[in-house]
């Protein structure tokens, strides 16, 4: 079995500011992202010779993407819940890789400010959605579907709810500082981790400032081989390795599945890194993006990934291991908790930070002789969930 | 002689003081509670549990099931059949609505002890369910209340005989609700008592006994339907009786649940019967039915747990608002959450027996009940991977464990806030379900929990039926 290491690079890539985009539509916004992309990359439209379009709510098909007005290229939309967006750099990536195509585009879009509504639509994606119309999945909110983690966490580890509310308030403050570090962001406010404690509860155990924000937003990127990447840029991006892990409801049906831990994010990361080459991520990684929808999940994916021991997540956060400064930043830019999460737009989003930290133009976010990097999603939730790792790194 | 092999009973926890009614409307101050049916409760669901609590407490097979309510889920579409779905009956089963009076309880226990001695049928479960709707401010929302009871009829092993019915018909106007109308509406109170109750009441209690040629005194218990506790002791002081003879109506703790009503005054009545006992029961409305029944040696066994009185005094407590958004009497700001999609009636159908009666599969290699909480039936096992190598096995009788749990704030739901959790079957399982009954300061990692069928949601007019759990008892 053969592994995309350093077939394919990122040549360009583009980003919307995120937030509430009001005035802006689906068209918008995947124009805003694929012409910065294009830009990047030095290319114009007519070089793309293929593209993937990953939304979830706001498009059918890949007429998604008619707003660039490709002329009749193959281009294709994917959904994978909370990956979407990486999934369609996966494909992008994968179709250069098999030699069919040269340049090839990934756009990530979602417009949630259109639905009217607030939040996603979470108890959809549990119970209501085409595979379950029978109606009987429980009516609570996404929020409410990661609370389970932090109450089995909180128990498991005998952490008094308030002390592991304050410790993972301390996660939300570090990605506002992130944030406010980012004139892309949604968010781009400090956060003291009062006024996170003393936030309106949302699910218990978890409060507002625990909850990523609904956002508007899309990126973009174009991928080539890796031989010819340096004709595009002398900075190209090259991929390391792309995982999905996908899994079968196994922790919803299963009692010895733990919720302190998803094991989506255990396998997908140890695949991930075994293509890659990567030993130690801890070490070995320079930043990296993960799914902070919601701050348990953070404190989480940091055990998952090998970041932390297992249930050693809390001394971490207290020693700032996580931070801009500290040994490993995650969330740089900051993360789902300051950009919201336009699914299909998060992959994407995601890959935009860490790119720019592997070439050195992360302006104040900027960390220190970068060499790879990491971007992880988790579609779906605890024991129920579609997970994604890519590994990028700045030689080849 | 055909007669009552099991009863079961169903209150709601929920009570609401009449004195906290009073309080809003500055009316006289209410003495004791009414049992309101939860936000997610009615008929039905309050009919199912019955009916489980008395397949419990009686081991019978029944082939019929009789379902009697004033306050039918739906103007077409059989109840009874939904009930006896949910009670996991035989498909085989009789089912049949007895409606439109307080009194189509008696009717469907008339008809049961009537199958039961033609032979048509082996034993008959007859539930009797209701929550009447009562206008706010009025009378009639202090004196109902909502509740179910469950009889189970057969010929053999039975606790109680029936040796005697008598009914008579009356085309009289107390209360009644015209199809327009939301609320119950009431005659004047004393043409009520004097024209129709009283009179009725007597002529039937008098018919009966004269027809089974007994004298007042040997009966050993009265238990009998009133519109209310002044009402029903008026009879008493009519009929010249013992008290020390006369079952207490229970409203003062629970209220008058209609149809219900008499049944759970027979449970109370039983639970103190001694064998050989004689009990005069009789139910009102458009008439009366009265029977004799006869309390075997079987009675020592059935009161080794008690009925009704552990469910009397309720658990959760709630105020006027509750009551009022529960019932719909006032409107409630609706969510800002994205709707739920419709229902879709062939899944709903084709999932029928994990909607219905909470049925998931073991698999057959590897021993493991599984159950999917979006409802579709496995092909191939979450642990072993075999295909197609499964047993039908029911959750919905198996007590659970609450693993996680979480307290949602933005749940659309009647009792905010949402309860949520993930339940660990005895025996295997694991089910993620909204919790019900359960005031947010009870949820515990560690709480036992039971299921409960309930109303999840409606949708273009159907009621979405499901199960959750709630605290065990």
């Amino acid at each position: 079995m053969e592994s995309i290491k350093d077939k394919v690079a990122i040549v360009g890539m583009g980003c919307t500011r995120f937030g509430e985009r009001w005035d802006k539509g689906v068209e918008d916004l995947v124009v805003e992202a694929a012409y910065e992309a294009f830009e990047d990359a030095g290319i114009e439209p007519e070089a793309v010779q293929a593209a993937w379009v990953g939304t979830v709510f706001s498009g059918l098909s890949a007429l998604t993407l008619a707003p660039l007005q490709l002329q009749y290229v193959p281009m294709t939309r994917v959904e994978n819940m909370c990956a979407t967006g990486s999934e369609a750099l996966r494909g992008a990536a994968y179709a250069v890789a098999a030699g069919v195509c040269d340049v090839a585009l990934a756009v990530g879009v979602e417009k949630l400010k259109d639905a009217g509504t607030t939040g996603v639509k979470g108890p959809s994606i549990v119970g209501d959605n085409q595979e379950g119309a029978s109606g009987i999945g429980p009516g609570y909110s996404a929020p409410a579907s990661f609370a389970y983690l932090a109450t089995r966490y909180f128990h498991h580890y005998k952490i008094p709810p308030e002390e592991g509310r304050r410790l993972l308030a301390q996660i939300a403050v570090k990605n506002h500082h992130n944030g406010s570090l980012n004139p892309k962001a949604h968010f781009q406010n400090e956060l003291t981790v009062a006024q996170a404690v003393n936030a309106p509860i949302v699910a218990w155990p978890l409060g507002l400032y625990d909850c990523c924000g609904v956002s508007d937003g899309a990126a973009a990127a174009v991928v080539t081989r890796a031989d010819l990447a340096r004709k595009f840029r002398p900075d190209p991006i090259y991929i390391k390795s792309m995982q999905i892990n996908v899994g079968a409801r196994q922790g919803t049906t299963l009692p010895n599945y733990d919720f302190v831990h998803i094991e989506e994010n255990v396998l997908g990361s140890r695949r991930a890194y075994a293509e890659a080459g990567i030993k130690d991520p801890r070490r070995e990684l320079s930043c990296a993006e993960v799914h902070d929808c919601f701050s348990i999940h953070e404190l989480i994916i940091y055990e998952d990934l090998g970041f932390s021991r297992r249930g050693g997540a809390r001394e971490d956060i207290e020693a700032g291991t996580f931070a801009l400064a500290g040994e490993l930043p995650v969330n740089t830019d900051g993360g789902l908790k300051c950009f919201g999460h336009p699914l299909g737009a998060s992959g994407l989003r995601m890959m935009y930070e860490v790119y720019k930290q592997l070439q050195g133009k992360a302006g104040p976010r900027q960390v220190n002789n970068p060499r790879l990097g990491l971007t992880h999603n988790l579609g779906g939730n605890a024991g129920n969930g579609v997970c994604s790792c890519i590994i990028v790194g700045n030689e080849r | 002689m055909a007669g009552i092999r099991s009863i079961g009973v169903y209150l709601p926890v929920y009570r609401l003081h009449r004195d906290a009614v009073a309080q809003v409307w500055r009316g006289r101050d209410g003495a004791g509670a009414r049992a309101v049916a939860g936000y997610d409760e009615d008929s039905v669901t309050m009919a199912v549990a019955a009916a489980l609590d008395c397949l419990k407490r009686g081991k019978t097979a029944p082939d019929g099931l009789y379902l009697a309510t004033t306050t039918a889920p739906y103007r077409e579409k059989q109840a009874a059949a939904i009930v006896a779905a949910a009670t996991d009956l035989p498909d085989t089963c009789r089912t049949a609505d007895f409606t439109d009076s307080v009194r189509s309880g008696t009717a469907a226990l008339r008809a049961a002890l009537d199958a039961v001695a033609a032979g048509s049928a082996r034993s008959v479960l007859v539930a009797a369910a209701d929550s009447r709707p009562a206008a706010a401010q009025g009378n009639l929302e202090m004196v109902l209340g909502d509740g179910a009871a469950a009889l189970a009829i057969g010929d053999d092993d039975v606790i109680a005989e029936v040796e005697e019915v008598y009914s008579l018909y009356n085309d009289f106007t107390d209360y009644w609700r015209a199809a327009d109308d939301k609320f119950i509406r009431a005659a004047e109170g004393r043409f009520i008592d004097e024209a129709g109750y009283f009179p009725t009441m007597t002529a039937a209690v008098d018919g009966l006994l004269k027809k089974c040629k007994l004298a007042p005194t040997d009966i050993s218990k009265y238990v009998y339907y009133a519109a209310d506790a002044r009402q029903h002791a008026g009879l008493a002081r009519r009929l010249k009786l013992d008290k020390a003879r006369v079952q207490p109506p229970l409203y003062d703790a629970i209220g008058n649940s209609g149809t219900a009503a008499g049944f759970l005054m027979l449970a109370a009545a039983l639970e103190t019967a001694r064998p050989g006992d004689k009990i005069l029961f009789a139910a009102y409305s458009d008439g009366a039915d009265a029977f004799i029944l006869r309390v075997t040696d079987k009675i020592k066994q059935f009161q080794k747990s008690q009925i009704i009185t552990p469910r009397l005094a309720g658990k959760v407590n709630i105020g006027y608002g509750q009551y009022l958004t529960w019932r719909a009497l006032v409107p409630v700001e609706v969510s800002t959450l994205p709707e739920r999609t419709a229902l879709s009636l062939p899944a709903r159908w084709r999932e029928r027996k994990t909607v219905t009666a909470l049925y998931g599969a073991k698999c057959k290699q590897c021993g493991t009940p599984q159950i999917s909480q979006i409802g579709q039936t496995p092909r191939v096992c979450v642990n072993c991977q075999a295909r197609d190598q499964f047993e039908p096995y029911k959750f919905s009788d198996k007590k659970g464990t609450l693993f996680s749990y979480t307290i949602d704030q933005l749940q659309p739901t009647l009792n905010p806030p949402g309860v949520n959790g993930v339940v660990d079957f005895e025996g295997g399982g694991r089910l993620i379900c909204e919790l019900t009954d359960c005031p947010p300061e009870q949820a515990r990692v560690g709480l036992p929990v039971a299921m409960t069928y309930r109303k999840m949601f409606v949708s273009r007019g159907i009621i979405n039926y499901f199960w959750k759990a709630m605290p065990a008892d």
